[in-house]
């Protein structure tokens, strides 16, 4: 049958691109960003992203705190892996004040900076689910990021924003619960990603949905500053944990996953892997904690008298420490002068902190480098020509946490 | 194990522009340089192009307001990195406050376009060049740039929040103030202390 | 040949209480039973109350685990949260609200139908949290009339749990006049709603 048996005279019918607004609330957008697309029946033309809608200028009200105020704000950047923020603001400090930590330190903060990975790609990986239709994979894994926010709690006390540890280390040892909870985790959760993963990677809708959905070739990614998850997807094999160590990621073994194409697909799969990894970090993390014996399972902080509260009881006893209580309380302690750039891999990508001090109580000048905000420019790029529900699964496959696009 | 110490990038930049680089720190390791604005697009490609150097990364793109440096108020600052040696660069670009003009980086980088917005946003720089130099991240209608020094933090307009509780500002400090002139007001505030008597 | 009919004749006693919900006092005789109309209506409102999570930033990742399994948010009645205004008796504002997001919260509030109750969740929501800047909207309460307020930073799901179940106070309690009442009418007149 012809498809043209009604002869129309030209330019009768105008060829015009409908505007979607897929508005600052709406359920596919994880917090809040907003998108205006330009369609073409079903055909994405271009899009323009509006952010800015949880702006809570962090950068200013730094620039009033002394350091160890500034963790509860940095928490509130990606809040689904808050430790590894509070982790990277206290390796800044350190770095400006020239402070070793002990090993022991080190590898119990690389038990909860990759639990926190953990717990993050959970959550993305989960609600690339939930976006083309899957709900169950979500609730299956809730149910284990609950497990480790009772981990977080036995540590800091809190689950989500959780402002863990100090300048130097930690504000209290993990205790024997602590560690109990972790080895539950440990022998439980394997099961249930083995599961989350049956659910997806083979799954013919699944793959059907993502495949070829927003790719990205590693030169782009690299010049739109990609890094992270993404940037690996695209096929460069970047990680900061590798490229300059931090807290000695330089004793354990783990492969970093790198993928091909950087569409949707492999980045769901490269985060499922860095999840495998991330375990089996914890797993040698936690047999290198437990060698240590006697006095050294003790150490639980470096010796940072000017950034790190004294024990009560040394208050009551000391005068040193009374003295030094004193001065952190009131805010007394000047920083040394100078400037840091540090970054570790958090969940997202390079997580930078540049810090520029004068010498005072506060830093002059505190800028985050937050890897969302940085690879978001590229979403116009990579749903050109894509169809509408393409954008969507874009968009949750990126992992866009608002809080860290807007600082 | 490359050979691009700090040492060697330093050579390399000052044999290529001369006195026009200058500034050489090592704060933390980390090679600071700075160069006059208008050189910022030519030293950029310089670190790009050339095949020892191979700077291609942008990692972030800020300022800083010094308000006490009259003629360089304003500096932009670039980090630069070399993923394949490791090694990583700080270039500083200082500008003026009456004339806050600074070529763009878009079109090296992609990723310095939101960047600049931001910049732009909070400090004023006029990128030239810039495909879409707009506020991004606070309100479109707003006026000022809010990460100058002179800005304060909290919102002025606010009528509902009790300053003397935080003791700051209000018309009492710590509870009513009597000096030996009597109870201080407004317009007195400025030229007494805040004294608990 | 007709099948064999049989009755349960064993009965068994009931031992646990197996209730929904509270039987509101009233008249009870053979197959009827009478109450006043507002005690139904807020007991079948209160029990299937639909929320319209409103989820900005970190309070909403709490509010991810209280729909989960483990604390449960829809035996409460909330089990299909919806995205459309016009459908949703609760707006849940989790998160900080920017200034530049106020208008957008009030727009969602406007398109919503009356009944409808507004919970404030965490300490952004309700005050401006700790984020007392120039961007930040101090308390959602400067652009729509709240019901209830839970603080915390974030508030744990019990905590929002119980701020839904003060909801749940509120819509079973409320009477049917009220949203026409003149009071009501002042309350939106200074928010400026019409």
């Amino acid at each position: 049958m012809s498809e043209h048996h009604i002869k129309l005279p030209e330019g009768s019918i105008e060829k015009t691109t409908t505007t979607l607004n897929l508005g600052p609330t709406h359920p596919a957008t994880h917090g809040v960003m907003q998108n205006i697309l330009e369609l073409d029946g079903e055909r994405i033309v271009s899009t323009e992203q509006t952010i800015g809608y949880i702006h809570r200028a962090f950068e200013k009200i730094a620039e009033r705190r002394p350091l160890y105020q500034i963790t509860p704000l940095t928490d509130r950047l990606n809040y689904c892996s808050s430790p590894i923020n509070n982790m990277g603001w206290h390796l800044t400090c350190e770095k400006l004040l020239g402070v070793q930590t002990p090993k022991r330190v080190d590898y119990l903060r690389i038990i909860i900076m990759e639990l926190a990975r953990i717990s993050d790609h959970l959550i993305c990986n989960s609600i690339v689910g939930v976006d083309s239709g899957a709900y169950t994979g979500f609730l299956y894994v809730m149910q284990y990021r609950e497990l480790i926010y009772e981990i977080y709690e036995e540590v800091c006390g809190s689950r989500l924003t959780t402002n863990i540890g100090r300048i130097g280390g930690f504000e209290r040892n993990f205790n024997d619960i602590a560690f109990q909870k972790l080895e539950k985790f440990l022998n439980e959760y394997p099961r249930v990603l083995k599961e989350f993963e049956n659910l997806f990677t083979r799954n013919r809708i699944f793959m059907e949905r993502t495949i070829g959905a927003g790719a990205i070739s590693g030169e782009r990614a690299l010049n739109y500053g990609f890094t992270g998850p993404n940037l690996r997807a695209a096929g460069v094999d970047y990680d900061v944990r590798v490229h300059s160590p931090y807290s000695s990621y330089e004793d354990f073994q783990f492969d970093i996953p790198v993928g091909t194409t950087g569409d949707c697909y492999d980045r769901f799969l490269v985060r499922n892997q860095e999840m495998w990894q991330s375990l089996s970090i914890i797993e040698q993390a936690y047999r290198k904690v437990q060698e240590f014996k006697g006095a050294e399972a003790e150490i639980y902080h470096a010796d940072v008298p000017e950034y790190y509260l004294p024990e009560k009881k040394d208050v009551y006893t000391k005068m040193e420490a009374l003295i030094w209580h004193f001065k952190i309380i009131m805010g007394e302690i000047d920083m040394p002068a100078g400037e840091v750039y540090h970054s570790v891999e958090g969940a997202n990508g390079e997580l930078g902190f540049y810090m520029i001090s004068d010498g005072g109580r506060a830093p002059y000048r505190l800028h985050f480098r937050r890897p969302c905000f940085i690879y978001y420019q590229a979403y116009e790029e990579l749903t050109k020509g894509a169809m509408l529900s393409d954008a969507i699964i874009v968009m949750s496959s990126l992992n866009l946490i608002a809080g860290e696009m807007d600082a | 194990m490359s050979a691009l110490t700090n040492e060697y990038i330093k050579n390399k930049l000052t044999e290529k522009f001369g006195d026009q680089v200058t500034g050489f720190e090592e704060p933390y390791g980390m090679l600071t340089f700075e160069s006059p604005k208008e050189a910022n697009l030519k030293v950029l490609n310089f670190l790009y192009d050339d095949d020892t150097l191979k700077f291609r990364f942008l990692t972030d793109l800020t300022a800083v307001h010094y308000p006490n440096n009259t003629g360089k108020e304003l500096a932009v600052v670039y980090h630069l990195h070399n993923i394949e040696d490791n090694v990583r660069i700080r270039f500083k670009v200082f500008t003026a406050i009456n004339k806050p003009d600074v070529y763009t980086a878009t079109g090296l980088f992609s990723s310095a376009n939101w960047m600049e917005r931001e910049t732009y946003d909070f400090y004023g720089i006029n990128f030239v060049g810039h495909p879409n130099l707009k506020r991004i991240l606070n309100v479109d209608e707003m006026d000022y740039f809010p990460m100058r020094k002179e800005f304060p933090l909290e919102d002025q307009t606010r009528i509902d929040k009790d300053d003397e509780m935080f003791g700051r500002g209000g018309t009492v400090g710590f509870g009513t103030e009597k000096t030996t002139h009597g109870t201080i007001t407004e317009e007195h505030k400025g030229n007494v202390g805040e004294e608990i008597v | 040949m007709s099948r064999p009919v049989s009755y349960n004749v064993k009965i068994k006693k009931l031992e646990n209480d197996i209730s929904m919900a509270e039987m509101p006092p009233g008249h009870q005789g053979d197959g009827f039973f009478a109450t006043s109309l507002d005690k139904v209506i807020g007991l079948a409102r209160k029990n299937s109350i639909w929320p319209l999570p409103f989820a900005t930033s970190c309070c909403g990742i709490e509010f991810m685990a209280t729909m989960g399994a483990h604390y449960d948010l829809a035996r409460f009645g909330s089990e299909r949260v919806g995205f459309s205004p016009r459908q949703c008796d609760l707006l849940m504002v989790m998160g900080t609200i920017a200034k530049k997001m106020g208008p957008v919260v009030k727009q969602v509030y406007l398109q919503m139908a009356e009944p409808r109750w507004v919970i404030a969740v965490g300490a952004c929501a309700s005050s401006g949290g700790i984020f007392d800047t120039y961007s930040v909207l101090q308390g959602i309460d400067q652009v729509v009339p709240v019901d209830v307020y839970v603080p915390g930073c974030p508030p744990r799901p019990e905590a929002i749990i119980d701020g839904v179940m003060r909801i749940q106070d509120l819509v079973g309690k409320e009477s049917l006049r009220r949203r026409n009442g003149d009071q009501y009418k002042a309350l939106l007149e200074s928010y400026g709603i019409q």
